[in-house]
């Protein structure tokens, strides 16, 4: 498979570039982030691609990608929910909002482990994570679907429509 | 300037004395730059190019403005940090990382308000001589990057940012950087060594301030989004007058995120100091659930060592000297400080007796062990062997002589690492020990002495 960057993405990623004058290579995240956002996850090729555009050796984006639990190796499914797992929201009910969401969507999440963070539903259309604090302990428990941000999360089945 | 009407059910509580979170859940309020503007917005701007850069940094100082990230260091001292013959470029970082657990404060600002941040921001760069600045945002915020970007092409295009700003001759621009989900971007040198593009292990000290050594290795401020927000207030009302607010070397107002077992849970902007641990538990936030009792509150985000309900502390020196409950705690940077905690980021987390402890901490070091950067060797093995330990505490598979082991693991990361993220990462596991040692104990199988070295519990529920 031929990995083509389409001109409209180039474009927005030569522009993100420019705001860093100083050094091309503060640009790794970004760069990864506008290709993260339109593949849904990094390739190989994608790792190649950025460190091409930045003169860099491509090892040097690819620890950045391995590092941050934000970029993904791997596809997700069309709509990717992070719960966040962590003190305030696991006090408002977050494991029981991640099983109810895994129940919900058909997802099994007993492969999951620190290296492989992420859950796919059998059809490829949903994907799960628990994410570390998503700062909104006061509204727990909290979820995001893509860049999509739920708080008080209680009714599942209505939060699992708007996602056709 | 008239009453502000808030958004029905998001009114202030009486207790609040609102100055940064003034247009937060503000009935008819957006974010856009025209709004901002009708309500004051770039004023204190204006002011502050006609004044020379050092006599900003004075008014910061005067006011004793802190930080409030987490450290609480003064603000205004930090700016002082840049070395005077520095003939290299300054640069601003605006710490908008917000990923302390139990604070949930900057999130409304970057989405509601974003130009009071840039306004802020345009001052302190015109200060410490700053022409080029980014804001750190985390990546969970993706609104927020957004909303920041379209503010920063407003201001842009009305002259608050950008080239010769306000005819004052002064230069800066502006970029928002998104990070990718670390918490240890919240570590300043690690924060800067992610915008250079590379793993963000924070940086071996000294240089103890990145002022004398940041970005690219120029003189660097970063400051957290509620204080530089500050900055313009204290502009607006005078240094004096800003530092009549709060108590004395505690002064200004601050933003407590409160969360856990409590009525109403949320964020409030008090005066430091004016309110107590107890009036904020049972006033502001409308107390316990029903029939429950305080067990224990964490003051100041999840790294901050926990406080236990009935413990007495001694705080105040000589004649001043007193005893006093947790719920009698003026919530201030010094007195958290002498209670053994800290005001830290301003995130109160209230643990009532309902809750078992061992589950609370274990949640707490399954956090710090997913966050360890593992650049050092206590902090990478040890945050993972206290989150295996409290795995098996609460899988019932624990023997007594397991809490031993993890105050031991936890001691010896705390003083043994690059960052502060050793600390934070131990004073939990200390703190709860200390203070909840019978009921971590309670928890334990005193059958499985041995089980410490079968393979079994080494490996079980530890699935990191």
């Amino acid at each position: 498979m031929s990995f083509l960057v389409p001109a409209t993405v180039e474009s927005e990623i030569d522009e993100r570039i420019t705001h860093y004058p100083v050094s091309k290579r503060s640009a790794v995240l970004p760069v990864l982030h506008t290709l993260q956002h339109h593949f849904g996850y990094l390739s190989e090729e994608a790792v190649e691609w950025t460190a091409a555009k930045l003169d860099l050796e491509p090892i040097k984006v690819l620890e950045v990608v391995t590092f941050y639990p934000g970029f993904r190796q791997s596809a997700p499914g069309k709509y990717h929910i992070r719960v966040c797992r962590t003190l305030s929201c696991a006090m408002a009910g977050s494991y029981e909002l991640m099983e109810s969401l895994c129940a919900k969507t058909g997802i099994d999440r007993s492969g999951v482990d620190h290296h492989h963070p992420i859950a796919l539903s059998a059809d490829g259309k949903f994907s799960i994570e628990f994410a570390e604090c998503l700062a909104s302990c006061g509204s727990g428990p909290v979820c995001m679907v893509n860049d999509d941000f739920y708080e008080n999360v209680s009714d599942v089945d209505a939060l699992i429509q708007q996602y056709p | 300037m008239s009453a502000i009407a808030y958004k029905s059910g998001r009114e202030p509580h009486a207790r609040e004395h609102r100055v940064v979170f003034r247009n937060i859940d503000r009935d008819g309020w957006d974010p856009s730059l025209a709004t901002a503007l009708k309500n004051g917005a770039y004023e204190q701007l204006n002011k502050a190019l006609t004044m020379e850069p050092t006599a900003v940094t004075d008014e910061v100082k005067k006011a004793g403005l802190r930080g409030r990230g987490g450290a609480g260091f003064p603000t205004g001292v930090k700016w002082g940090f840049i070395p005077p013959t520095n003939t290299k470029p300054v640069y601003l970082i605006c710490n908008a990382d917000e990923s302390e657990p139990g604070t949930f404060k900057d999130r409304y600002i970057l989405h509601q308000d974003p130009h009071q941040l840039i306004e802020g921001m345009v001052i302190a760069c015109y200060a410490v001589g700053a022409k080029l600045a980014y804001i750190y945002v985390r990546e969970e915020f993706p609104e927020a990057a957004t909303i920041l970007e379209t503010a920063i092409a407003e201001a842009k295009k009305k002259g608050f940012l950008g080239k010769n700003i306000l005819q004052s001759g002064f230069d800066l621009e502006i970029y928002v950087h998104r990070g990718a989900g670390a918490y240890i971007c919240g570590e300043e040198t690690g924060l800067i060594e992610s915008l250079e593009g590379k793993r963000p292990y924070p940086r071996i000290k000294p240089p103890y301030f990145p002022a004398a050594m940041g970005l690219y290795l120029c003189p660097t401020i970063v400051n957290n989004v509620e204080t530089l927000c500050h900055v313009k207030h204290i502009l607006e009302i005078g240094a004096e007058a800003w530092a009549n607010t709060g108590t004395p070397n505690n002064t200004g107002t601050r933003i407590l995120c409160v969360s856990g077992d409590v009525q109403k849970p949320g964020y409030f902007e008090v005066e430091v100091g004016k309110v107590t641990m107890g009036e904020l538990i049972h006033e502001i936030c409308g107390g316990l659930k029903p029939g429950r009792k305080l067990k224990a509150v964490i003051p100041g985000g999840s790294s901050a060592k926990v406080l236990r309900a009935g413990e007495s502390f001694t705080v105040g020196r000589g004649d001043a000297a007193k005893t006093i409950g947790l719920e009698d705690i003026p919530m201030d940077f010094d007195t958290l400080a002498a209670c053994g905690s800290m005001a830290g980021s301003g995130g109160v987390i209230v643990i009532d007796d309902s809750r078992s402890i061992s589950w609370v901490l274990n949640n707490i070091n399954n956090f710090y062990a997913h966050e360890s950067c593992g650049q050092c060797t206590p902090c990478r093995e040890g945050s993972l062997w206290m989150k295996k330990i409290t795995d098996r505490l609460v899988a019932g598979k624990a023997s007594p002589s397991d809490i031993d082991t993890l105050d031991s693991v936890a001691r010896n990361i705390d003083g043994r690492t690059i960052c502060a993220f050793g600390e934070a990462c131990a004073w939990p596991t200390e703190s709860f020990i200390d203070k909840f040692r019978d009921e971590l104990v309670a928890d334990t199988k005193p059958g499985l002495e041995t089980a410490i070295v079968n393979a079994e519990s080494l490996t079980a529920a530890a699935n990191l």
